[in-house]
């Protein structure tokens, strides 16, 4: 069970400003079912410029209810410049923190006010533009927003990374990606909880380098595919040919050749050596597995 | 306040009777049923008798019974010990709802250089046993498919498949924590090799569980390092935790109508009654094949974890298969196995009885429900646009 605080349970059991202002001058949207929390905020201006009410509709657990709420609360009054000022930590920290896992809770707050005062400004589309390029395709997550947890909250590790924004919460492959944004921001101060991840670099011996490729096969590669239903075999390795057979879904796909062997060629050059090539072994795939629609 | 203990599945109380027959093995009968006197030997009797009520619920003989920490030990022994006692066999093959103490084993042996095959399940949560047949082979070291799955209460045919899988010289091993005390078994008939069941789900203590290994299967033990239980499990025994598994097995055979007539009425009641009273709600499972005691129910446009903490208010207890209620981001591996739109998924809420409850709390619950979705529906940006 999680550990909430009082205000946490008092504004998710007696959520204030519940609903959609009637004719509002700027709506946010983010998140979606599939996400497991989405927050609709509406807000209208008052003739001072300043918010004069704001409402909120949330599908989420207690703290996604409880943040949004608080989120009506505190932009109430406030200009919108002010409004912009208003941080996950702002939220967090009214509610008396909120437990780590949760923090992605109080950064979608931060994102619907972002998206709804866009609205307003901009004038024509509610849903937030993606900014920036996907690094985690679970959960939509680009740069841009990884980047901007990182630098707010100062975080140093992909676990945190994914507390915050939900990236790298899925499959685990975008981990790799994350740990490069969270070492160019933080530099120095990030290496000493960077955990012992595939580094390609120094000369390999042959068995270093079969245990580089299997480990990130393993890492970097496996979980991606089974999230999707698929999944590889190492079958053999020679030299720098590697060879691999795809299961499940993505095995008998027609795009298998273009995509999954790019795919895991450019990871495993990434991860061990520029040199490596990857061959598909057909053989093993048509004895082995049943395709199912 | 009063509890309502609708988790179950989880883990259950210990009868009243499995606790005081485990009270003198704490501070009087403490002795080390190793040990060369008579203090402790007496104790060794004991943990007899108790195999005994073990082998009764199973139907097996008592020395097909190895008494194990939990569950999960269990499940660990079951697949490890039987990879080592058959080692030029490469594959392994389970299903994709299994419980986490075999998937995770599993997917770290595919790490390992195994051969790991996943069975799917279709939208109720049925394997397709054409599909497993098609995966057997003489490389097949182990098959492991759970009797019946904690999530959803689906009944898998585990009699077909052991017959299935063992006719070809392969062993087959079933995690039946959920099934054991609630359906009956008679393992002498059964081709099933292995068999793990948990003290905790049946009424007894937490910390103690079983293999049951088949006269004859090849397996090798997991812990090494002493004699016990015939050299296939080293360890002192946790003697209060047997003697109280003994005793919770045999309540269990004695209880077994009840589960199967009482329990059902009450989960049925349970079940109808939020159907019909809760719009947007569907049951995930195989109506047809389902444990006595289970319900899983998805509410559309809502969060399990918010479902859960309202009906704490309330006293009730229930889990979900949502993602936030696990700590990780994605709704239970099951329910997506299965399938289970990420919709309904979020929303799933599992009740899972025991023989002690009653129909006043059904009753209480029943009359909760409505007021708690319906309230949760109000706050969600997703009702109206369905709605209007
Ligand atoms: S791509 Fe980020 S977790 Fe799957």
């Amino acid at each position: 069970m999680w550990e909430y605080t009082d205000k946490v349970r008092d504004h998710f059991f007696n959520p204030r400003n519940v609903g959609e202002v009637e004719d509002p001058d700027g709506v946010g949207e983010v998140g979606s079912l599939a996400c497991g929390d989405a927050l609709k905020l509406t807000f209208k201006l008052g003739k001072d410029g300043r918010i004069a009410d704001a409402k909120f509709k949330t599908f989420g657990c207690a703290s996604a209810i409880a943040s949004s709420s608080v989120l009506t609360e505190l932009i109430r009054g406030k200009t919108l410049d002010e409004a912009m000022n208003v941080t996950n930590k702002d939220i967090a920290d009214y509610l008396g923190g909120l437990p780590e896992q949760k923090m992605h809770c109080s950064v979608m707050g931060r994102e619907a006010l972002e998206a709804a005062i866009a609205n307003y400004r901009g004038g024509d589309t509610a849903k937030r533009e993606l900014e920036g390029h996907v690094v985690c395709t679970c959960f939509g997550v680009t740069d841009v927003e990884i980047e901007r947890v990182i630098r707010e909250n100062d975080l140093t590790t992909v676990e945190q990374v994914t507390n915050y924004c939900k990236a790298g919460g899925g499959c685990g492959g975008c981990h790799g990606e994350i740990e490069k944004i969270i070492e160019r921001i933080q530099g120095e101060k990030a290496k000493a909880h960077v955990p012992l991840v595939p580094r390609k670099g120094k000369k390999l011996t042959n068995i270093q380098k079969m245990q580089l490729i299997q480990q990130t096969i393993n890492e970097q590669i496996r979980p991606a595919l089974r999230a999707h239903g698929g999944n590889i075999e190492l079958i053999d390795i020679e030299g720098d040919k590697v060879t691999v057979a795809f299961r499940g879904m993505c095995a008998q796909c027609h795009l298998a050749e273009f995509t999954m062997k790019d795919v895991v060629e450019n990871k495993l050059r990434e991860f061990v050596s520029d040199d490596i090539f990857v061959e598909e072994d057909k053989e093993s795939v048509e004895e082995g597995h049943v395709h199912k629609g | 306040m009063n509890v309502i203990y609708f988790d179950n599945n989880a883990t259950t109380r210990v009868a009243d009777e499995v606790f005081e027959a485990m009270r003198p093995y704490f501070c009087e009968l403490y002795g080390n049923p190793s040990s060369m006197h008579t203090f402790g030997g007496q104790v060794g009797v004991r943990i007899r008798e108790a195999r005994e009520h073990v082998a009764a619920l199973l139907g097996c003989h008592p020395s097909e019974v190895i008494f194990t920490s939990c569950g999960t030990e269990s499940d660990s022994t079951a697949i490890l010990g039987t990879l080592a006692a058959v080692p030029h066999r490469r594959k392994v093959i389970t299903t994709r709802v299994e419980h986490p103490a075999v998937l995770t084993v599993c997917r770290d042996l595919e790490n390992r250089g195994y051969q790991v095959i996943e069975l799917g399940v279709d939208k109720q949560g049925r394997l397709d046993l054409g599909e497993l047949e098609s995966h057997l082979d003489d490389d097949t070291a182990i098959v492991t498919i759970m009797s019946a799955n904690n999530e959803t209460g689906t009944v898998f045919p585990i009699e077909k498949i052991a017959r299935m899988v063992t006719d070809r010289g392969i062993t087959f091993h079933t995690d039946a924590v959920q099934v054991v005390g609630k359906i009956p078994l008679n393992l002498a008939d059964s081709c099933v090799n292995l068999l793990s069941l948990s003290g905790h789900k049946l009424h007894g203590p937490k910390g103690v569980g079983v293999l049951y290994v088949r006269k004859g299967t090849r397996i090798a033990p997991l812990l090494l390092g002493g004699h016990q239980e015939g050299g296939r499990r080293a360890g002192t025994e946790n003697v209060p935790g047997i003697i109280g598994l003994g005793k919770a097995c045999e309540l269990a055979s004695r209880y077994m109508e009840d589960e199967n007539t009482r329990v059902r009425t009450l989960r049925d009641r349970l079940e109808s009654a939020i159907l019909a009273s809760c719009p947007d709600s569907r049951i995930n499972g195989d109506p047809e094949n389902r444990l006595p005691n289970t319900t899983n129910i998805s509410f559309e446009y809502i969060e399990g974890e918010a479902i859960l903490l309202m009906l704490d208010r309330f006293g009730i207890c229930a889990s979900s298969g949502s993602a936030c209620t696990s700590g990780s981001l994605e709704p239970s591996h099951v329910l997506r196995a299965m399938g289970v739109p990420f919709t309904a998924a979020h929303g799933s809420i599992r009740y899972s009885l025991s023989r002690y409850n009653t129909e006043e709390e059904v009753d209480f619950t029943i009359d909760k429900m409505p007021q708690i979705i319906e309230r949760l529906r109000e706050l969600s940006p997703f009702v109206g646009q369905v709605t209007a």
